[in-house]
């Protein structure tokens, strides 16, 4: 069994314009030990939905509509009450924020924010904590830990307060952590430390990895399976090899026709011609209708197209089209 | 940290020689005859000439300038030409009364603004935002000797429970008595805080290090108490700060109401008796009030958020 099973999950933001449903009907499965890469343009619903898995959206104005959550032994995470979504949260399922100098608390030392999750779930002295905490950052890294737990947030560089969110997303051993973006706030330089220390420390530890990017290099480079979005669903998701080598949803072969080839560093998804769709009346039918260039009448009528099997097993996508033609740009 | 204050209040020196210039000059526009005033009506021209002579008021300007320069550094900022004391001893008498009145308010709008501004941010955009949001309009619109008749005819002479004005001795008494003056002054502050920390607790719930304390497990009042509220607070420190400066000498209007022998009605004595020395003195004392608040607000700020530096 996976050990997350998101199915058709919805989450609205409602504003003065009216209500966005930035997540509408996204399902997919996590397996133990493995790392979900999740790719889409900007405002396809990537964030929300890892938001949705914890219910932090930050004060917005958003809810979760429908569909489940599913944590293994754990049970549906989407009609969970605060109470019981507490001892889950830090300790089943972690969050790493894209800036991690938003993310920590400008006015707490960081090593009292790394204790503060372990005291938070376990009966721990502060001594202890402490200790754990000290432990925590040589685990991630960081040098001379015994210095940096005292430290504020501002005095540490990028690179190293990423490290130490990551220390407080490992602290419990969680089955599942939430990566949203993690490295995008960073230099470029220490873009490939963290994401290595993310996969060491999946190696060793065993826990489930969601990564959100703009970077199909990161992908391919260390996701094992992955979901593209687009517009509020998700439109192909499979192995890395399966939707990255041979793939069969327009939109998602587009956006690899888009890169600009080999092995540049510059490798954002470019936009494809036009813009998506707005989420608070999205047109019928297939939601990338108006710029695919395969699109047909019957592709812009009834409810989104959904996901089903594409070839071998585990490999699903939502276009229509039985034979996807088999030409790139 | 200690010789960045020292830096601070050397820096003090060419903004006090500013003010006592400008507050020297401003006097001697000022209609009306200190020795007149002093001596009343049916004094002689010669013992007004002899009065001019004593406080040196028949000197040129820039030499009675030099004077009181020479009167600031000495410390004693002059001698009061209706009482013939320093003016420092007038201040230090009163000072007690308006710190006193300073404090009090300040205690008294923490209590009321926290409690309701947590209560507003808790709701904003309901019903129980909008109530607290109009009480607090009205307050800060209310005028003050108002609000003190208000206060007056109703706790003192109506129910009877506080005196109608006066000071008393020792520290007990005075906090009895200075409680209505102090309200009335506090409940203004509190509008103040209330609205400030209101809008300071709603952004900081929509931090991203609130997400992160909430994605650790901590239940909601956790981090409200650990991460919302502190955070919120630091921003509620410089308007302390402003609002104390304007107190020290702004409470003319409560002071004179509740008989409070404060630096308020000191400095409008001074005016109407034409005290030319203590109006500048208190020129300059309250000149150099507002430096060493605004140093105290910095100190605070440096020591409640780490991100900032004294300077
Ligand atoms: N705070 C908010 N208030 C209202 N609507 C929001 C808010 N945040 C997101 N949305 C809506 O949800 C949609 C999806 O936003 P989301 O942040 O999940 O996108 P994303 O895929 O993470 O984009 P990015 O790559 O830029 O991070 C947006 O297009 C917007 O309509
Ligand atoms: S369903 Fe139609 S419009 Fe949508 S991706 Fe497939 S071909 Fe294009
Ligand atoms: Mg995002």
């Amino acid at each position: 069994m996976s050990l997350l099973s998101i199915r058709d999950l919805r989450t609205e933001f409602s504003g003065p314009a009216g209500i966005a449903r930035a997540v509408d009907g996204v399902s997919f499965d996590v397996e133990p030990g493995e790392i979900f890469g999740i790719v889409g343009e900007s405002g396809c619903g990537k964030s929300a939905t890892c938001r949705s898995i914890l219910h932090l959206f930050g004060g917005a104005p958003a809810r979760i509509a429908g569909g489940q959550i599913l944590l293994e032994g754990t049970g549906d995470i989407a009609r969970m009450t605060e109470r019981d979504l507490s001892r889950v949260r830090g300790r089943e399922v972690a969050f790493i924020f894209q800036d991690p100098l938003t993310a920590l608390n400008p006015t707490m030392r960081i090593g009292k924010q790394i204790a503060e999750v372990i005291r938070c779930h376990r009966k721990v002295s502060k001594t202890e904590a402490r200790a754990a905490a000290l432990d925590l950052l040589r685990e991630v890294q960081v040098t001379s830990p015994e210095r940096r737990l005292d430290a504020y947030p501002h005095e540490l560089s990028g690179g190293l307060r990423q490290r130490v969110v990551i220390a407080m997303a490992l602290a419990l051993r969680p089955r599942l952590i939430i990566a949203d973006e993690p490295t995008t706030a960073l230099d470029v330089t220490v873009q490939d430390q963290i994401l290595r220390l993310l996969r060491e420390r999946r190696d060793s530890t065993g826990t489930s990895i969601i990564l959100v990017t703009h970077d199909l290099g990161v992908v391919s480079q260390i996701c094992d399976r992955m979901a593209v979005m687009y517009a509020g669903r998700v439109v192909e998701t499979g192995s890395v090899r399966q939707v990255l080598d041979t793939p069969s949803h327009p939109y998602t072969r587009a956006l690899l026709a888009a890169l600009p080839g080999q092995t540049g560093r510059e490798r954002d998804l470019t936009p494809i011609e036009g813009s998506p769709p707005g989420l608070i009346s999205p047109p019928p039918g297939c939601r990338f209708a108006p710029r695919c260039r395969f699109a047909r009448p019957e592709c812009a009528v009834g409810q989104p197209p959904a996901l089903h099997p594409r070839g071998e097993t585990a490999h699903l996508d939502a276009c229509i089209l039985t034979e996807v033609p088999d030409v790139l740009a | 940290m200690f010789q960045v204050i020292l830096k601070r209040l050397l820096m003090l020196v060419p903004v006090l020689i500013g003010i006592t210039l400008i507050g020297f000059l401003l006097l001697q526009v000022m209609p009306g005859d200190p020795a007149s005033r002093a001596m009343g009506t049916r004094a002689s021209p010669e013992e007004l000439e002899a009065m001019r002579r004593l406080w040196g008021l028949d000197q040129p300007v820039w030499v009675q300038y030099l004077y009181f320069l020479r009167d600031c550094v000495t410390g004693s900022f002059g001698v009061s030409i209706f009482h013939k004391l320093p003016v420092i001893d007038l201040v230090a008498a009163r000072l007690p009364f308006t710190l006193g009145i300073v404090l009090y308010s300040t205690l008294i709008a923490l209590l009321v603004a926290l409690p309701f501004a947590i209560m507003a941010a808790l709701n904003r955009g309901n019903p129980v935002d909008s109530a607290i949001r109009q009480v607090f309009v009205v307050l800060i619109a209310m005028p003050p000797f108002w609000l003190c008749y208000v206060l007056i005819l109703w706790l003192a002479l109506g129910l009877g429970w506080f005196p109608t004005g006066g000071v008393g001795d020792g520290f007990a008494a005075n906090v009895y008595r200075l409680f209505l003056p102090s309200l009335v002054v506090g409940l203004s502050t509190a509008a103040l805080i209330q609205q400030s920390l209101r809008s300071a607790l709603i952004d900081t719930m929509k931090a991203d290090y609130v997400d992160t304390a909430r994605a650790k497990g901590l239940n909601g009042r956790a981090v409200f108490l650990r991460h919302i509220l502190p955070n919120s607070l630091i921003s509620t420190i410089s308007i302390i700060g402003v609002r104390v400066s304007w107190i020290i000498g702004g409470t003319v209007v409560v002071e004179k109401i509740f008989s409070v022998p404060g630096l308020g009605s000191l400095l409008i004595d001074a005016i109407v008796s034409r005290d030319l020395p203590v109006i500048r003195g208190l020129t300059v004392f309250f000149a150099i009030m507002v430096v060493i608040v605004n140093l105290i607000t910095d100190i605070c700020y440096a020591l409640a958020d780490p991100r900032v530096r004294l300077e």
